[in-house]
């Protein structure tokens, strides 16, 4: 059968593609539209590398179908940094170290920016709780945990 | 594979009910994704039901809520008033998966998965939830309990889906809650799930009750004998032994991976004294 022709917004931009039912979103984003920031992990939900904002909320974007996201705001780790210049959280996870191989940073990047637009001053354990659903193999989680929290903080300040 | 999404039940049942091969309902996908990529299913057809304002609502209706069937998890715990009616429900279905499972899991998907572990199951149970279903036929109400029949088999005939869950209205004093047991804290599947709601006259004696029990039998059970245990007592220490009892009476777990049938009745036991404890205390508070 024919390709869905599917018109939705991706990082504030007006985005056309073709695809077909069983694609999923992390599909079309990466294959189609080249955003390969958003990393393949387990394909089942489980990792989290692949999250992305489904109109303005934090989501699998491998559990989302590309012919579902017709008409909809789609925010991925491409559009976290503003030209040159870094998102805070961006910045603290390369000054702390919180990553080592990078597959799982964009998802959490992604997960840890919707934690503070929800929540601006989020307990350890609501962060904990919060990227769960964000796996790393490498960093043990800490330095990741403690990026969140200093951003944060720095972004309280101003 | 075809995809759908009508805008209407008549469209979404009338696809359904005309499909030659397999058809899925698509609503948060965190399920039926994962078996299309797993080749557990290869559906012909997927009728996403998002875009039927009535799977996608929640309202007050008679006193009490109607839920959308694709209303996610995230949602739910946004909703306040909801969350303060029926705190047990809300708390079921946040317990399903991350955080980004819980912007697209629903109570619908959750249920019509067919799991006997399903989290939200034996809390909208223990709530004496209604589903509306829409088929061929028309509509008809199922209690929740009623809608699984064992793992994967459900009631629904060809062309049915559910579209929303109807909450009773509360009387004062009444409240619920939902515990299941993990071997971690977050993002596992239930051993043993357990969902109490009760009701308590002016002295604390309790007045209704549902006790409903996950991942301990072929389907999610509704155990009256564990509510007949608690009515007419305050949850005092007999009452919790007899509501123990009741429980572990219930229970035909299987053996698995997760735990063994001894082990699993034991916590089924533990779980509904202290859901019920927990139950009994945001009554009070109410």
């Amino acid at each position: 059968m024919a390709k869905h022709h599917i018109e939705a917004t991706v990082n504030g931009d007006p985005a056309e593609f073709l695809c077909e039912t069983e694609d999923t979103l992390l599909d079309v984003l990466r294959d189609t539209l080249d955003l390969t920031g958003s990393k393949e992990g387990c394909s089942s939900g489980d990792c989290g590398a692949c999250s992305v904002m489904l109109d303005g909320r934090l989501v699998c974007s491998c559990l989302v179908l590309g012919c579902e996201v017709g008409g909809r705001k789609i925010e991925t780790i491409e559009g976290l940094a503003k030209g040159e210049s870094l998102h805070p959280l961006q910045r603290r996870f390369l000054e702390a170290a919180a990553l080592q191989c990078g597959i799982c940073t964009p998802g959490f990047l992604v997960a840890s920016k919707a934690l503070l637009e929800k929540n601006a001053n989020p307990s350890e354990h609501e962060v904990r709780f919060w990227l769960a659903g964000n796996l790393c193999r490498c960093t043990g989680y800490d330095k990741i945990v403690t990026a969140v929290m200093d951003t944060a903080a720095a972004m309280r300040k101003g | 594979m075809r995809y759908e999404a009508p805008e209407s039940l008549e469209g979404a049942v009338a696809l359904l009910a005309g499909a030659k091969g397999e058809a899925r309902v698509l609503a948060g996908g965190t399920d039926l994704l994962v078996q299309m990529r797993a080749d557990v299913v290869d559906p012909e057809l997927i009728v996403d039901i998002k875009k039927i304002p009535e799977t996608r609502t929640v309202t007050e209706e008679k006193g009490g809520w109607r839920i959308g069937a694709a209303v996610t998890g995230a949602e739910l715990k946004e909703h306040t008033r909801l969350k303060q009616a029926w705190p047990g429900v809300v708390e079921a279905a946040n317990l399903i998966g991350s955080t980004q499972v819980q912007g697209r899991a629903t109570l619908g998907g959750n249920l019509c998965n067919g799991s006997p572990a399903a989290d939200s199951v034996p809390a909208l149970i223990a709530a004496g939830a209604l589903a509306s279903l829409a088929g061929p036929k028309g509509r008809r109400d199922l209690p929740v309990e009623d809608v699984m029949l064992g793992p994967r088999k459900l009631a629904l005939t060809k062309g049915e889906i559910v579209v929303s869950f109807l909450l009773p209205p509360r009387p004062a004093r009444s409240s619920d809650a939902y515990l299941r047991f993990i071997p971690r804290t977050e993002m596992d599947i239930a051993v043993v799930g357990a969902g109490v709601s009760l009701s308590l006259d002016a002295g604390g004696t309790i007045t209704a009750a549902r006790v409903s029990l996950g991942a301990v039998a072929a389907r999610v059970l509704l155990v009256s004998e564990a509510a007949q245990a608690i009515i007419g007592s305050r949850l005092d220490k007999a009452a919790q032994d007899r509501l123990e009892a009741a429980a572990r009476t219930a229970c035909r777990p299987i053996d698995d991976k997760r735990g063994t049938i001894e082990f699993r009745t034991d916590v089924a036991a533990v779980l509904s004294r202290r859901t019920a404890l927990i139950a009994l205390d945001r009554a009070r508070a109410n």
